[in-house]
């Protein structure tokens, strides 16, 4: 099957920043949940801020189902940055609108039974809610696409650990078969049994491509631990 | 509720044990219906693709049998079901008699320990 993502020799210099990606290679298949673990400064939000057409590459190749990062892959690929780029005196339902508008493939009707679902009220402004409670409309938005690559950089670092199953429920609930989740984070023992495959990426290269079940018969340890080793200080 | 589950073993393998688990002990009857792949694995919170492919092993055993308009069930072979569940208890019993050993019991002793424990229990 034709990979959903393939990334070649990809690298990123920023001038003082030399090799932020370095030569970095990697195939994503379709209906994957992938884990990109990587220590601070690793090059993960540089790697996903270029498969999101936000940085151009100094040198290398990405394709997403065939194209180059742009428009048509912006209308297949919903992306949660780092931070949050929504207007803060907006409604919730407001910016549901909004995104109604935007994405062709925005369910409403998702996003509103997930806001019920976490006790959301969409007549509130956003600059009234808690940091934690932004971050689930965020993601909210960002799940009731039916997309087929969803790039969350760091999704759960800001929510409650109850929160959290929730929202991972609601990724394993939501996505579809065919659709691939790549996501960041640092709290792996909280992720890693909804994981396919883990990436880890040192210094903007991906030392490591394989899935969580083969690290632990192979390692017999989780993910988290053997992470630990690796990027050990 | 995700289920809990041991970091340090393939997570598959641990699903395999527990829905082995609930057929042999019956919470799962022979010929029931089994949920879909999707809501246990977000019962369990565990990934989808691993769900299908803890469920793929079961059927290779044949444990759990899939139809094809109705879903999955479990095997109506009852003799089957047993068998299983003699294999499972015999290798709770082995660990149990290697772990009396490390406490320096050899089987005869452990046997009798249980014994006195068993009616001191009642």
């Amino acid at each position: 099957m034709e990979p959903l993502v393939q990334i070649q020799d990809l690298t990123k210099n920023y001038s003082g920043h030399p090799g932020a990606v370095s030569n970095l290679t990697l195939e994503l298949s379709k209906g994957k949940i992938i884990g990109l673990l990587g220590p601070n400064g690793s090059g993960k939000t540089t790697l996903i801020k270029m498969l999101n057409g936000l940085l151009v590459p100094t040198s290398g190749k990405i394709l997403i189902n065939g194209k180059n990062p742009g428009i048509e892959t912006k209308a297949m690929v919903s992306y949660l940055p780092e931070r949050t780029y929504l207007q803060q005196h907006l409604s919730v339902g407001e910016i549901i609108d909004f995104f109604t508008d935007f994405y062709a493939d925005f369910k409403p009707d998702v996003a509103y039974g997930m806001l019920q679902n976490l006790g959301i009220n969409p007549k509130d402004k956003l600059k009234t809610l808690s940091k934690g409670t932004k971050e689930k409309v965020q993601l909210i938005l960002v799940m009731s696409r039916q997309a087929d690559l969803y790039i969350l950089d760091e999704p759960i670092a800001g929510v409650d650990p109850a929160a959290r199953d929730y929202i991972l429920r609601t990724i394993i609930n939501n996505y579809n078969e065919n659709a691939t989740i790549l996501l960041s984070t640092h709290l792996i023992s909280d992720i890693e049994n909804v994981l396919d495959e883990v990436i880890f990426i040192k210094n903007g290269s991906a030392i490591l491509h394989t899935s969580v079940d083969s690290i632990r018969e192979e390692q017999g340890k989780s993910v988290d631990t053997y992470f630990r080793e690796v990027f050990a200080c | 509720m995700a289920w809990s589950l041991n970091a340090d073993r393939p997570i598959y393998s641990q699903i395999v044990e527990r829905l082995e688990t609930q057929i042999v002990s019956g919470q799962y009857k022979p010929g029931d219906k089994l949920p879909s792949v999707r809501e246990l694995a977000a019962e369990a919170g565990v990934n989808p693709n691993t769900m299908q492919k803890a469920f793929a092993d079961l059927e290779r055993s044949g444990l759990i049998i899939t139809q094809r308009t109705s879903g999955r069930t479990v095997t109506e072979d009852v003799a089957m079901i047993q068998q299983i569940q003699k294999s499972l208890a015999t290798e709770q019993i082995l660990s149990f008699f290697e772990r009396m050993e490390e406490l320096g019991y050899d089987k005869e002793n452990t046997l009798k320990l249980m014994e006195l424990i068993s009616k001191e229990a009642k």
